[in-house]
């Protein structure tokens, strides 16, 4: 074999050492586009934000792409959903990405859904009840009172990885966090009148929403979590709605609007799409007009 | 996370009905377990006992296609998890339908080496081409392309080491070489202290923009081959001596704004090129021996679309060219299947998932991988996945 001699391998190993990144700014991986914008909100231009979905992907549906695992290499802080959310592909890009520091276990590996109280958290685990998550639901973005609770840790870890802007990271927190508080009374002032409110959902995927604003959830497209909606399906959930009216059938803005449209139209509610995350639709920029945006489409949806 | 996934593996283990995930016991450390399941209605108008790729050294192996009638495919128990905070480990164990074990892969890895290094020690697929290093419950397909079976006898693994780098750039780039014992085809088992097989690859990739990404790569597998068997006409043969092959491999995935759930698209396609020189021995009964040299090549091109969340359909064609073979003194004709050709095989299927862990697919080819042979293939595949939610390779 002369393929591998030892010399091949000394080459190879220097190579790979001269490759020492020069710590401009703290690189940050997001699994999500909140993730990404909540560290922005803290990081300024320290830091440098990169999401591996956009609002328009389903994050359970994605592939372990090549750029993913390029991203993740150079990343000095991995933040993500988690709750297995990411199960089908983040697992692939860490174990591919060649980077120790931001493996599970390390500071800068950061499961957002571990940091709150899960809801949804299944008493009987079983495929055939659809694909349900052990650790409960993952969609923990949508109850504004998640980020802040997500926001101090992440400070804490970005404080803890770059200690030189540690007095920005701390200062821009204590910004956010009086800025966020404000803007949360304002959102629940409005969430007042849709208190108890019923809904429809596409899929389990507001619970946190719903448990923030005190809605009712009565109903799901999908006949199981992750199984495509079936005409007798449909069917049942519209005598269900003849019998216990519901005001609205909700969707996430990356959801089939098919099976929504259809139930809205025989039901006579209305249907909504709000944006699962930051960049959803053309008002939600950034993590405070993604809520004004949800806000606003479900106040216009119960007219 | 895996504590989580672990625990539900417990519960589907256990039967058990109800069990807090996130109870604190030993168990918790237990790996993560899969279970893969398949099973083959297939129906050939030539027997696959008879099964052979004209123009090429047999490889031996499992290249041939299902037994005709219902079949059950490979059954693969797979268990991984961290050993510790430095080194994963994967076993998977396949059983065939004819009650024989054999482990498919035992590999340690380390989990980041940091600066892009990754150190894979133990039994794997090799990371050479494309769709080598998928399992083949992952494959697009019931069977392997035509010219994995030609040139790598289906799948390629071999015990050894394998280091990857990933280059620091935005853009993915990945080198890597493997070292190992190669006895696996193209290579043989040997008596000699060092490696018998090594491959060296490169893969890049990136996205174009949100709907569109590929990986494309190019790779060497050499061997030095020691005595490797085979029988044509009932006589054996064997040969020694270098073996090389060269793989370029590519992938496009398309799905409109990234989202794939409901509708993609991907288009693969790989070409071989193998060249091997050294002595053949005529009939090891009688021994005649000779100098050989052979240049041989093959590819594929797929395409799969996913239509609706649960619906697929798929397309490829392979085509094999036996290329120059010189056999020196030994005259070609007592060696039939090294006669000149060029096999091919047209295949479509249609599959249907009802979730992301079972499928049912149908596929139907025409395959003319002997002279003067056409086997009309009709295959119905179930296939689903038990317990631990796995992820997969791009």
């Amino acid at each position: 074999m002369k393929l591998f001699n030892g010399k091949g391998w000394i080459v190879l190993l220097s190579l790979c050492g001269s490759t020492a990144p020069a710590m401009a700014n703290l690189n940050v991986f997001a699994c999500e586009p909140e993730w990404a914008a909540l560290a922005q909100e803290l990081g300024g231009d320290k830091i440098t934000t990169y999401s591996a979905t956009t609002a328009a992907q389903d994050p359970h549906h994605i592939q372990a792409r090549p750029s993913l695992i390029a991203k993740a290499r150079n990343a000095d802080l991995l933040i993500c959903s988690g709750a297995e959310l990411e199960i089908g592909w983040l697992p692939q890009v860490l174990q591919q990405s060649g980077n120790a520091r931001i493996q599970p276990g390390q500071p800068a590996y950061i499961e957002a859904a571990m940091l709150v109280e899960r809801i949804d958290i299944p008493a009987r685990l079983d495929r055939a009840e659809g694909d349900v998550h052990a650790a409960g639901n993952p969609h923990i973005q949508l109850d504004p009172r998640n980020i802040k609770t997500v926001a101090a840790t992440l400070q804490k870890r970005m404080v803890e990885l770059d200690a030189t802007n540690a007095a920005l990271y701390q200062q821009r927190y204590k910004q956010f966090s009086v800025k966020w508080d404000a803007a949360m009374a304002g959102w629940q002032k409005q969430g007042d009148k849709l208190r108890g409110v019923s809904v429809v959902v596409h899929h389990k995927l507001f619970g946190y929403l719903f448990n923030w604003l005190g809605m009712q959830e009565v109903g799901q497209l999908e006949p199981k979590p992750g199984v495509e909606p079936t005409a007798s399906h449909l069917a049942e959930l519209l005598q269900l709605l003849r019998r216990h009216p519901a005001r609205m059938v909700l969707r996430a803005t990356y959801n089939d609007d098919r099976a929504s449209l259809w139930l809205a139209e025989h039901a006579h509610i209305a249907a909504v799409a709000i944006p699962a995350s930051v960049g959803g639709d053309d008002q939600a920029k950034d993590l405070f007009s993604f809520f004004d945006d949800i806000m606003a489409r479900l106040s216009g949806g119960r007219s | 996370m895996y504590r989580y996934a672990i625990g539900c593996t417990l519960v589907w283990l256990g039967g058990t009905l109800a069990v807090n995930a996130q109870a604190a016991s030993d168990n918790q450390f237990n790996p993560a377990l899969s279970l893969i399941l398949a099973g083959t209605y297939t129906n050939l108008s030539q027997s696959p006992d008879n099964y052979a790729i004209s123009g090429f050294i047999p490889t031996g192996g499992d290249v041939a296609p299902p037994a005709r009638g219902f079949s059950l495919a490979e059954s693969e128990l797979a268990a991984s998890t961290n050993i510790d905070p430095y080194l994963r480990g994967q076993f998977t164990l396949s059983l065939g339908a004819d009650n024989t074990a054999a482990v498919e892969e035992a590999w340690i890895q380390t989990l980041g080496l940091n600066n892009g290094l990754v150190l894979r020690a133990g039994r794997g697929f090799s990371s050479i081409g494309y769709i080598n290093d998928q399992h083949a419950h992952a494959w697009d397909f019931v069977d392997a392309p035509l010219a994995q079976k030609a040139f790598l006898g289906g799948q390629y693994s071999s015990d050894g080491v394998q280091l990857k780098w990933l280059a620091p750039t935005d853009q993915f780039i990945e080198a890597g070489a493997e070292s190992g014992n190669g006895s696996h085809f193209p290579g043989s088992s040997r008596d000699k202290n060092g490696a018998g097989g090594g491959a060296v690859f490169v893969h890049v990739g990136d996205d174009i923009n949100v709907s569109n990404n590929w990986r494309a790569g190019i790779s060497y597998l050499k061997h030095t081959v020691q005595d490797r068997e085979f029988t044509d006409n009932s006589i054996k043969n064997t040969f020694s001596g270098n073996s090389g092959l060269w793989i370029l491999d590519g992938i496009w995935k398309w799905a409109p704004d990234g989202n794939g759930y409901a509708t993609n698209f991907k288009l693969q396609g790989e070409y071989y090129r193998r060249s091997e020189t050294g002595t053949l021995v005529y009939n090891t009964t009688a021994p005649q021996s000779s100098n050989y040299n052979s240049t041989q090549s093959g590819w594929y091109l797929q395409a799969v679309y996913q239509f609706t969340p649960t619906w697929r359909v798929g397309a490829r064609y392979d085509r094999l060219h036996s290329g120059t073979t010189d056999t020196g003194s030994i005259d070609i004709n007592n060696l039939p299947i090294l006669a000149a050709y060029s096999p091919t095989r047209s295949t479509v299927m249609i599959d249907y998932n009802a979730s992301e862990f079972s499928r049912v697919r149908l596929q139907v080819a025409e395959e003319k991988s002997q002279i003067n042979q056409t086997d009309h293939e009709v295959m119905l595949q179930y296939l689903v996945s038990l317990g631990s939610h796995g992820a997969h390779k791009y």
